[in-house]
């Protein structure tokens, strides 16, 4: 028997998590359909950062709308997420990365953003002692910090399900149609029907919108990423390089985290990605020639979560342009997690007023396939 | 013995130099492959052989005859033209059979056309009250620094638990002029009868007679306490007394040293990692690979010998190691296959070794009470999570042993959980009762030790990597 609900959400990621929980909050009632568990692919093991900086200009009232969220993330969901805001830096490591972050402030400015702030060879220094001495500068963005991205997921699945989200993990979404103003789904042995879908299955969402007649240039990726033994605690902001493939992330605990989006090879069929240990060294490299404090730190693990990375490096999020009902909500490049809050309040506003204040126009799949409704 | 492995390929790399990996290192260079044993210890034997080339212990007896069919073992691999490095660790190996090792502080990677992991068994998880205490520790670490240091407890000692090795360990200990104060012996009433019908086959094997007479050895010597159904360790700071309820019974002794054992499960760490299928056995208690006749894994190229195939013990082990060797040369260069003892004559041989052991792992099926704690009972060493902690995870939706690391941080410290993940799993498909099939066990990854960033920072670089500057 086909169980009719309000909406069908594909995909427990974050952005799957969040809308889901967003559309309980305005009221509707959803189901959401996991083919794994919540937050077991990038969403559960991305690097965590909460980060404004440094963001692709068409996603940026997106971050914003989302910092927000993020800073009363534990009244939202009842649950601290392990969120820390110790600010996010962008260090150039010559003059020559400090003159692209002076113009990048600035065209910033000239937009009306203000989060992004230049910074000197002092302030770096304060920021980042640990820094080698050589950096001349950088960019700081000081409302940034970091979560866990396990912590997060699950807790908005959590806090979805307490508000009456139906919520089925272990079964794919399958035989996806739309017949008779409703959106037919089949999860294992159940079908759901609504007259909304919403398309937040990550990796596996290019197919589904392919499927449905709209592909988009999407391709899977897996960036590594590595955490360290407990070293004494030496940094608080997260470091990101401008010229290097680096990021840097020292939890409460002493571990080092160790990112920058260097790839493994996905094999998406069977949930597993091979990690690429040369490409690996490089960022050991890169942690040992900046921070001499991490020599001596131990490589406790390395992983890579898949996930799907556009070509063009911004999400597709919004209404499709084809068929009535349907919404995508995925390809956010390696760059999701911090907006998922925020994408989940968006979306659930497009879904139930069929509008919103925060400017999303420019990320819509509309891009690629000019609207046919 | 080289120092870095001399070629960037090699035919065969076989992981682990125990009964297993000498055996198919030997069988594979025999056979005219070229071949690389990769070992994490100082010199040959894996566990039940350990240091057969350099012991202090001269007097055969006292380790016992088996202890030193090794080192005929070590004789026919050094006859052959094997590479063989010891004090390498791998700590990676993936599906295109790439495999990173460290050899005294520094890393390489070679790469191989079949791989033979023969990584052994670990001891099981035995977590009871008080585990974590200093002067709580492994039969299995006792046994390695009598083997390697010819070292005795000399304090008040007790060992606690059961299976073959404990008898074993026992009576080492005693014959090296060491102190045991009492054995309490955790064996299962019931599995006396559970294993009824699997002791003929038993009486006919070589563990019989060697097992029994070494249990008459040591019971001549030391307090025996049977059918001990309860058991904790107590101290501030260090042991003091060791509780147990026998019988029904509750009795309180003070020890210096309490040494625990109940038995052994296969090591699937690397094996894991390195994405190969695994299944829960239900006589064993643990996870075993799923392997074909000749050890052939899911992953293709990879075979796996010796207890990491499930336990069989050591005589079941050399054989295990001669086939998946057999296997390789076949693939590999089928004419040299001619001159190896044939498929058959092995699987012949294979059988014979592990007659018996159905016996043997029923009779010495750890009860449910020592292996799934409760209460304040440490799971998670190196987070420091109770059992209590996990049910509470439970109830609020952890499904999971990877699903609990977003609650609890288990399996996220240093030893990555490789020594609290059988815990985990029976005790969360206990609390929600499922099968541990079900539940699952925590995705294990390299690198599977632990390695410096100074080490990892030094290894090789492909050009690309080095240019690279676009960050995603």
């Amino acid at each position: 028997m086909t169980k009719n609900v309000d909406a069908i959400v594909i995909g427990g990621g974050i952005h799957g998590c969040s809308t889901t929980l967003h559309l309980c909050l305005a009221g509707v009632k959803p189901v959401l359909i996991e083919k794994d568990y919540a937050g077991r692919h990038a969403s559960g093991v991305n690097a965590g950062g909460v980060r404004q900086l440094a963001r692709h200009i068409p996603e940026i009232p997106l971050s914003i709308r989302s910092m927000g969220i993020w800073e009363k993330i534990n009244d939202l969901l009842d649950d601290d997420c392990s969120f820390e805001s110790h600010g996010q830096v962008l260090v150039a490591e010559n003059e020559d990365e400090l003159a692209v972050c002076r113009a990048r402030v600035a065209e910033l400015n000239g937009l009306g953003f203000t989060h992004e702030e230049l910074i000197d060879a002092a302030e770096l220094r304060r920021l980042v002692p640990a820094v080698a001495e050589t950096c001349p500068g950088g960019v700081v963005s000081r409302r940034d910090g970091a979560a866990n991205p396990a912590q997060t997921t699950t807790a908005f699945r959590r806090k979805a399900q307490q508000l009456g989200a139906t919520v089925r993990e272990g079964v794919a979404a399958s035989n996806i149609r739309h017949r008779d103003g409703l959106w037919h789904v089949e999860a294992g042995s159940e079908s759901f029907a609504a007259p909304v879908l919403v398309n937040a299955a990550g990796a596996w969402a290019g197919k589904i919108a392919a499927d449905l007649g709209e592909p988009v240039p999407v391709e899977t990726v897996a960036p590594m990423l590595m955490i360290t033994s407990r070293v004494p605690h030496f940094i608080d902001p997260v470091v990101i390089l401008r010229g290097r493939k680096l990021s840097f992330k020292q939890f409460k605990n002493g571990t080092v985290l160790i990112g920058g989006g260097h790839l493994a090879t996905p094999y998406q069929d069977r949930n597993e990605t091979v990690l690429d240990w040369k490409s690996l060294a490089t960022s050991a490299q890169t942690v040992f020639e900046l921070f001499p404090v991490m020599r001596s730190a131990a490589i406790v693990r390395a992983w890579a979560g898949i996930e799907a990375k556009m070509k063009d490096d911004i999400p597709v999020f919004g209404p499709s342009s084809r068929h009535k009902g349907l919404y995508h909500q995925f390809g956010f490049s390696l760059h999701g997690f911090q907006l998922g809050p925020g994408a989940g309040a968006v979306m659930a506003e497009l879904i139930v007023n069929g509008g919103t204040q925060t400017r999303v126009s420019d990320l819509g799949i509309d891009r690629f396939h000019p609207s046919r409704l | 013995m080289s120092v870095a492995p001399k070629r960037e390929d090699y035919d065969v790399v076989v992981i682990g130099a125990g009964p297993a990996g000498l055996a198919a290192a030997a069988t594979s260079a025999e056979a005219g492959l070229s071949t690389l044993l990769l070992d994490e210890n100082i010199g040959p034997g894996g566990q039940v052989f350990r240091a057969i080339s350099s012991t202090p212990v001269t007097n055969r007896n006292q380790l016992g005859a088996d202890y030193w069919i090794g080192a005929d073992l070590v004789q026919s691999l050094r006859a052959s033209s094997a590479e063989v490095i010891h004090r390498a660790t791998v700590w990676s190996l993936d599906r295109n059979l790439d495999i990173a090792v460290s050899i005294c502080g520094a890393s390489a990677f070679v790469r191989a056309k079949r791989v033979i992991l023969a990584t052994g068994a670990l001891e099981r998880p035995f977590p009871i009250p008080g585990w974590t205490l200093p002067g709580v520790m492994t039969a299995g670490a006792a046994q390695t620094m009598l083997k390697s240091s010819a070292l005795v407890p000399d304090g008040r000692t007790v060992i606690a638990g059961q299976g073959p090795l404990l008898w074993l360990l026992a009576a080492q200990i005693l014959r090296l002029g060491g102190r045991i104060d009492r054995i309490l012996d955790t064996t299962t009433r019931g599995n006396y009868f559970a294993a009824l019908p699997h002791a003929f086959a038993f009486l006919s094997s070589p563990y019989f007679a060697k097992g029994l007479s070494m249990m008459r050895e040591v019971k001549a010597k030391v307090q025996v306490v049977s059918g001990v159904t309860e058991l904790a360790a107590f101290g501030d700071g260090q042991l003091a007394n060791v509780s147990y309820v026998a019988g029904g019974k509750r009795e309180t002794i003070p020890a210096d040293l309490l040494l625990l054992h109940q038995g052994v499960v296969p090591n699937v760490n690397l094996a894991m990692a390195a994405g190969i299928e695994h299944r829960w056995d239900d006589l064993q208690l643990c996870w075993s690979p799923v392997l074909d006749g000749s050890g052939n894994s899911s992953v293709a190229g990879i075979a796996i010998a010796g207890d990491g195939a499930g336990i069989g013990g050591a005589n079941a082990a050399i054989v295990r190691g001669r086939i998946a060797a057999r296997a390789a040369v076949e693939a590999l260069a089928p004419a040299a296959a001619a001159k190896l003892a044939p498929m058959a004559t092995l699987r012949a041989d294979l059988a014979k070794a592990e007659r018996g052991r159905v016996f043997l792992d029923t009779l010495f099926r750890p009860a449910p009470q020592f292996r799934i704690p409760s209460g304040d009972t440490v799971v998670c060493r190196c987070e420091e999570v109770t059992a209590k902690d996990v049910l509470d995870s439970v109830a609020i939706g952890a499904t999971g042993p990877n699903q609990l690391k977003a609650y609890r941080r288990t399996g996220m410290g240093p030893c990555q959980g490789r020594l609290c993940g059988l815990t985990v799993t029976e005790l969360m498909a206990q609390a929600r009762g499922k099968t541990p099939q079900e539940i699952g066990y925590y995705r294990l990854r390299a690198p599977v030790k632990p390695i410096t960033l100074a080490e990892l920072a030094a290894v090789p670089k492909s050009e690309d990597d080095v240019k690279a500057v676009v960050r995603g």
